[in-house]
C-alpha cells in the first residue's frame, strides 16, 4: 500500500462524499444456543449499530448457528500487542499446577 | 399447460417470483456486500414462497419459465426495474408492507394459502423492517439521498393501487381494511424519514392498469426473456 501525499489526502477527502467504503468495522459475537456465551464470528461493514446488527443476521445466522447477537465497533476494542506476547504469556507456559487438572469433574458437568 | 388461473396462489406466487428475480439482479451490482447479502436473502426468501405457491398452482417449472408474458399476474409493482438502490428501497417499502398485512390475515383464514402464509409472515416482517431501515436512512440522510428516495417513492406510487383490487379466489379478504393499514404504516415511515407522502392517482384512468390481468409494463419482457432463456434453450437440462 502506498501512502497518500499529504496534499493528496485533503483534497481527496475535500472531493469524495462519504463512500460505503467508510463505514465502520464492527465485530459481531454469536451466541449459538441458551447457556452459552457469545462468540467471536466475524465482522463486517455498517453506517450504524441498527444496520450492523442486521447484516449480522444475513450474513452469520441464515443457518441457524444463533438466537442472540451483539454487535461491536471494532475501533472500541483494546487489543495485546504482538509485541508484548512473551511477556503476556509465556510465563504462564511452565506452571501446569494452575490448570485444574487434579481434579475429578463429575459426571454431566458439561462445559468445564 | 393446466389452467391455473382459478386459484389465488398464481397472482401470489408469480409477486414473489418475479420480485425475487428482480432483487437477484443485484448480485454482483449492489452498493456494498453486506447489502448485496441482504437482499440476496430477501430474493431467496421470495423465491421459496414462489415455489410452493406456484406448486399449489400447477407445475412450478412450467409456470414460470414456460408462460408468456400475458399470462402472468403479477401486480405492476414487482417487475419495474430496480433503478437506482432508492428505487429498489421503495418498491421493497410498498410491496413487503402490502405482504405482511395480506399474509397476516391469510394465516388466520382456512384458505389453502393459510400455512404458507403463516410461516412466510415472519420472513415478510423483515423485509419490511429492512426497507424500513432504509428508507429512514435514506430520507434523513445526506441531500442526495433524500432526493433519490423521495424521487424513487414519488415514481412508483401510481403501482400502489392495484395491490388492493380484489384478487380472485380471495373475495373474503378485506381489501379496503388492508389498504387502510398499509397507509397507515407508509405513513408512519416516511414522517419518520422526513419525507413527503406521494399524492396523486393510484388507480383508474390515470394509473398503470394492472398486472393481474396480465397486461404488464414495457420492461416486464425483457426481464422475462433473461428469466426464462435458459430453460427455453435446454428444455428439460438438469444439473
Amino acid at each position: 500500500m502506498t501512502t497518500p501525499r499529504p496534499a493528496e489526502t485533503a483534497a481527496t477527502a475535500a472531493a469524495a462524499a462519504p463512500r460505503p467504503g467508510d463505514w465502520p468495522l464492527w465485530e459481531v459475537f454469536v451466541r449459538s444456543r441458551r447457556g452459552l456465551s457469545h462468540t467471536h464470528a466475524g465482522s463486517l461493514h455498517a453506517p450504524d449499530a441498527e444496520m450492523a446488527l442486521r447484516n449480522a443476521r444475513d450474513l452469520y445466522t441464515r443457518r441457524s448457528e444463533g438466537v442472540s447477537l451483539w454487535v461491536v465497533p471494532s475501533a472500541q476494542i483494546t487489543a495485546s500487542s504482538p509485541d508484548e506476547k512473551d511477556a503476556f504469556f509465556e510465563p504462564a507456559g511452565d506452571k501446569p499446577y494452575r490448570h485444574p487438572t487434579f481434579y475429578e469433574i463429575p459426571d454431566g458437568v458439561h462445559h468445564l | 399447460m393446466r389452467n391455473a388461473t382459478a386459484t389465488p396462489a398464481l397472482p401470489l406466487g408469480d409477486d414473489a417470483l418475479i420480485l425475487s428475480h428482480r432483487l437477484g439482479e443485484w448480485a454482483g451490482n449492489a452498493p456494498v456486500l453486506e447489502e448485496e447479502v441482504a437482499l440476496a436473502n430477501i430474493a431467496l426468501d421470495l423465491l421459496g414462497q414462489a415455489r410452493v405457491l406456484l406448486s399449489l398452482a400447477g407445475d412450478e417449472d412450467e409456470l414460470a419459465y414456460l408462460r408468456e408474458e400475458r399470462q402472468f399476474r403479477n401486480l405492476q409493482l414487482v417487475e419495474q426495474p430496480n433503478g437506482d438502490f432508492a428505487h429498489t428501497i421503495a418498491r421493497q417499502l410498498y410491496f413487503s408492507t402490502y405482504q405482511e398485512l395480506l399474509f397476516e390475515h391469510l394465516a388466520t383464514t382456512e384458505s389453502e394459502l393459510a400455512p404458507l402464509a403463516a410461516k412466510a409472515v415472519k420472513e415478510v416482517a423483515y423485509h419490511r423492517d429492512h426497507a424500513h431501515q432504509w428508507t429512514l436512512r435514506l430520507g434523513d440522510g445526506t441531500d442526495e439521498s433524500r432526493v433519490r428516495m423521495q424521487r424513487a417513492l414519488d415514481a412508483l406510487w401510481r403501482f400502489t393501487g392495484e395491490m388492493f383490487e380484489p384478487v380472485e379466489g380471495l373475495e373474503t379478504v378485506p381489501w379496503p381494511a388492508l389498504h387502510d393499514s398499509w397507509a397507515t404504516r407508509i405513513t408512519h415511515t416516511l414522517e419518520q424519514a422526513t419525507l413527503t407522502i406521494p399524492d396523486g392517482p393510484r388507480r383508474g384512468g390515470w394509473t398503470a392498469g394492472t398486472g393481474r390481468q396480465g397486461l404488464h409494463t414495457e420492461s416486464f419482457g425483457r426481464m422475462l426473456a433473461e428469466m426464462q432463456h435458459l430453460h427455453r434453450s435446454h428444455p428439460g437440462a438438469t444439473w
